[in-house]
């Protein structure tokens, strides 16, 4: 009986790993394909457009009102205190080093990497992945290779339009509703937020962020089980894997970044 | 390639406001404006304990911003701590006997410098050292020195 679990334990750690390697694999074979890119634009181009551009509505919409209720929420806490002219430096702080690029991830592995993991799934299911290969075509470098960069290109700039989208959706909020002086606003996050410190910690976040959850995805249709099934699953594990990804990479990228703040 | 035209335009267009956006945040909500002056001359000044200083908190005369702490060392020979501050050169009038002491923003606010102007004609260069400075005060120590001259006045 203990023998039996035991087992089951061992089978269960010993697949994970598998996977774990398999996925190692699988982007070590993709990387040398990126280079080759830059002679076909067109390519990537196109992924952009399904990865970056279509998941724009969903992105500014979610970070203006993000930072509208960002705002609203700050603001009864901090009037107590006094302490509504620093609305703008929390507000941006908050945005700029972590919303931004996680809630951003978290969309864009919702939005854009279930559809990627669907797309290549199931061209794997219809066997145009092997008939690829059939024509002397790689499909890491055609079909992979493209939407990796696609998702590396879009994930930062997605991140950076949410901050900016959020930043200003707790201005209109601040001043329109709640009566902060506008100047006050602006001036405080300017003497708060640093350069280095917190925008560009959060531009390398969403960076990471990028790589990890597209990577995910392309594997997780890469891996698929040829079937409707498979489809299926491998489309839920990269939301769910990449989702839980963002949030533990998260933590210890805040922690290295963040953490020994003097 | 026809057909794609409007799909790259779509890119471009994301792209470009992508990249705005990141300009937006670097030139509205971060203080690249603090990182761009970079000429500036650099004093010093020893302090007896700076409270709750930080590098990059804000030096002020009459109130204007005039400069950044740049660096705080330990003096474990003087034991007092030596802050070095980056003053923007267009500030180049500072008497050579300006005062320095270490001032709260408000009540819950953060440390800055407070430089008092002296009279002397001549200036503070790079390099140069205020002599005369005044320590944060250190709310505890405060309390401790009021509650003790109390019980003083309550023996006699």
């Amino acid at each position: 009986m203990i023998a039996l679990t035991l087992q089951r334990m061992g089978r269960w750690a010993l697949e994970r790993l598998e996977r774990l390697g398999r996925s190692n694999l699988f982007l070590l074979h993709v990387v040398p394909g990126l280079p080759g890119l830059l002679a076909r634009p067109g390519l990537v181009v196109q992924q952009t457009f399904a990865i970056g551009v279509l998941s724009l509505p969903i992105v500014v919409v979610a970070g203006l009102f993000v930072g509208m209720v960002l705002a609203l929420q700050l603001y009864n806490t901090m009037v107590d205190f006094g302490a509504e002219q620093s609305l703008g430096p929390v507000v941006a702080l908050s945005l700029v080093r972590e919303l931004g690029p996680v809630v951003t991830a978290l969309l864009f592995a919702g939005r854009a990497g279930s559809a990627l993991a669907a797309e290549i799934g199931l061209m794997k299911a219809t066997e145009q992945l092997s008939s690829m290969e059939m024509m002397a075509v790689d499909p890491l470098r055609r079909i992979v290779a493209p939407r990796l960069a696609g998702g590396i290109i879009s994930l930062p700039l997605l991140s950076a339009i949410f901050s900016a989208v959020g930043i200003s959706g707790g201005f209109l909020v601040a001043t329109g509703l709640l009566g902060v002086d506008s100047n006050a606003y602006w001036s405080q996050m300017r003497a708060n937020v640093d350069l280095f410190d917190d925008l560009a910690n959060g531009v390398i976040k969403s960076v990471v962020f990028g790589v990890v959850v597209t990577w995910i995805a392309v594997f997780e249709g890469y891996d698929a089980a040829p079937t409707s099934e498979g489809v299926a699953r491998a489309t839920t594990r990269t939301v769910v894997n990449s989702s839980l990804a963002v949030l533990g990479l998260d933590f210890i990228l805040t922690a290295l970044m963040f953490g020994d703040d003097t | 390639m026809r057909q794609s035209r409007a799909l790259e335009i779509w890119v471009g267009a994301f792209v470009a406001a992508g990249l705005a956006a990141l300009l937006m945040l670097a030139m509205k909500v971060s203080n690249i404006t603090s990182y761009a002056q970079g000429d500036g001359y650099r004093i010093s000044a020893a302090f007896e304990n700076i409270g709750g200083l930080t590098v990059r908190a804000p030096v002020r005369i009459a109130g204007v911003r005039i400069g950044r702490v740049s660096d705080i060392q330990y003096d474990s020979e003087s034991f007092q701590a030596v802050v070095t501050m980056r003053i923007d050169s267009r500030y180049d009038f500072l008497p050579a006997d300006t005062s320095a002491s270490i001032l709260t923003d408000g009540l819950l606010g953060e440390n800055y410098i407070g430089l008092e102007p002296g009279g002397e004609e001549e200036t503070l260069g790079d390099g140069d050292r205020i002599e005369i400075t005044q320590s944060a005060l250190v709310l505890e120590k405060l309390i401790g020195q009021f509650l003790f001259s109390r019980s003083q006045g309550d023996d006699q």
